[in-house]
């Protein structure tokens, strides 16, 4: 395989899954499941090989906004388990877009959008 | 300055190191005082409330008893609150007392998150305590702990 499809492999993998509803009444209070591929390497491990220190590259950063406003964030530590999960509450006032981004500390970011339809 | 550098040095490295070096890192920190990164979770609390005394309640904070693997400990965080306008939770800060790094995460609200809840999944080296601080939109903190026993450590160690 060359590197082009390599990448796109990866990226793939690594597309965060949400879960989201897809229509609510106004002023529900909807939960919202994310979840994102990533080992979160804390940095604390050893190559069992080599013997050398495993960098740490975690995820940093997780923002959802809905509309364009903020809504929940997240500023994960190492001690975060490997695919982060974070599930969380939005209060629906109007029909909109989610907007959700994780960064690695890399500055490399992920990002996903969903629609919700106020009936 | 060079102490500094000195510092920074050690404490990247230190948790990888065999107990003996964490040890004399330790030692060699006086008690970790000077460490860029809080050593204790009371001084990473001390970085997020800063001279405020947290008051107990407020935070339910869901941990398994026992955790058979310490690499993905499910938790839910729910804190009472309107979350309106005026009266709303802003953060709340999870330390775990016995990992290498106490810091584990913060989360951010806002009135349009509709409740302060969210879950996740932490990793503990072993067993210890797990404790949330919230800072409620009026600036007061609140503080939950919960203890955790943990059967096989996780921390990639």
């Amino acid at each position: 395989m060359d590197a082009a499809v390599d990448a796109r492999l990866g990226e793939q993998l690594m597309k965060p899954r949400v879960k989201v509803p897809n229509s609510a009444k106004a002023g529900d209070i909807v939960q919202i499941k994310t979840l994102i591929s990533h080992k979160m390497e804390t940095g604390l491990r050893k190559d069992s090989k080599t013997g050398k220190e495993i960098p740490r590259k975690i995820i940093n950063s997780f923002v959802a906004k809905y509309n364009g406003k903020d809504v929940f964030k997240a500023s994960p530590h190492a001690a975060i388990s490997a695919n982060p999960y974070f599930a969380f509450y939005l209060k629906v006032n109007e029909s909109g877009e989610l907007d959700l981004t994780w960064t690695e500390e890399t500055g490399q970011t992920w990002s996903a959008k969903k629609q919700i339809t106020v009936s | 300055m060079k102490e500094g550098i000195k510092i920074d040095v050690i404490d990247r490295r230190q948790f990888v190191l065999g107990s003996t070096a964490v040890a004399a890192v330790t030692a060699y920190l006086g008690l970790g005082g000077n460490s860029a990164h809080a050593n204790t979770w009371q001084d990473a609390m001390k970085a997020v409330v800063g001279d405020s005394k947290p008051t107990d309640g407020k935070i339910s904070l869901e941990l398994p008893e026992i955790a058979e693997n310490g690499n993905t400990v499910p938790f839910n965080i729910s804190i009472a609150s309107p979350m309106s306008e005026n009266d709303y939770v802003k953060s709340v800060h999870i330390f775990a007392s016995g990992n290498p790094r106490p810091d584990v995460t913060s989360f951010e609200f806002t009135p349009l998150s509709g409740k302060a809840e969210v879950s996740s999944r932490m990793r503990l080296s072993k067993t210890q305590d797990v404790i949330a601080v919230a800072q409620m939109s009026d600036g007061k903190y609140y503080m939950g702990k919960r203890t955790v026993k943990v059967t096989i450590g996780g921390c990639g160690g």
